[in-house]
């Protein structure tokens, strides 16, 4: 899933080479907004997502983007709320987390922290149990950037 | 294994929500990191979470790369009697950790 090389695979000068290039330019590949389009078609199906319902608090400012204290929360009753679904477009890896409400869960609010590669808009998307969808999204400004250390 | 701590009130009101609180002692390690010699740092995450209440599901997680090191949680339950709450949880080494709470129900 990585795509690292093996563990104990030769280490060849072409391969220091690649490295190096590496350590020397940030050659972190990162997510686009299409990418994050595609997988949250492939989260809803056919179905349309909505505006509302669902309140992603995040800071507008990020001053260090290895944690950010993020607050999802949904507009809906207990039970209504099937999963939660927040997807960072600019991150190496787009997706942040998947949760899923079984039927002993209280209110539809997770609080977490997550990490921020770059000035992005993060995506929060709430599947009811009627099958219906709403999202919200915070375009947000990440003055130190998590993942590149 | 890893230092979990888990924090939910001792006592609750049957069939009123109450906070969850979890905080897990894990790098995190993206995987998108490199060390001196500019290889790879193999990437080390806990993947998934689920909070069960005795035998009911109370709350499933996939955790990504994008949660911060030591990952904090807070998420609600509501329960109507007394039981056991447990959170499971699994790293990439396939190491399976379980940290259980008795929960009063009054």
């Amino acid at each position: 899933m990585t795509g690292l090389p093996p563990r104990g695979a030769c280490v060849g000068r072409r391969f220091l080479l690649i490295a190096a290039a590496g350590t020397l330019l940030p050659a972190i590949a990162a997510a686009s907004p299409v990418q994050v389009a595609v997988l949250i078609r492939r989260l809803i199906g056919d179905a349309t997502v909505s505006e509302g319902r669902v309140k992603l608090d995040l800071p507008v400012l990020v001053e260090n983007g290895n944690t950010v204290a993020m607050t999802v929360s949904v507009d809906a009753p207990i039970g209504a709320v099937h999963s939660l679904h927040i997807f960072a477009e600019a991150n190496p890896l787009p997706e942040v987390l998947h949760a899923t409400f079984g039927p002993r869960a209280g209110v539809p609010r997770i609080q977490t922290r997550i990490r921020l590669a770059t000035s992005q808009t993060v995506v929060a998307i709430a599947r009811m149990r009627d099958g219906t969808f709403w999202q919200d999204s915070v375009e947000l400004l990440v003055t130190l950037a998590a993942c590149i250390d | 294994m890893v230092r979990v701590l888990l924090n939910v009130p001792k006592q609750v009101r049957k069939g009123e929500p109450f906070d969850v609180k979890l905080l897990i002692s894990h790098p995190m390690e993206s995987g998108q990191r490199r060390d001196a010699m500019g290889l790879a740092i193999p990437r080390d995450i806990v993947r998934r979470l689920v909070c069960t209440f005795d035998t009911e599901e109370v709350f499933g997680m996939d955790l990504f790369p994008a949660i911060a090191a030591n990952p904090f949680l807070v998420f609600s339950a509501q329960i109507e009697r007394s039981g056991t709450l447990s959170i499971m949880f699994t790293d990439d080494h396939g190491v399976v950790q379980t940290e259980t709470a008795a929960v009063e129900a009054v």
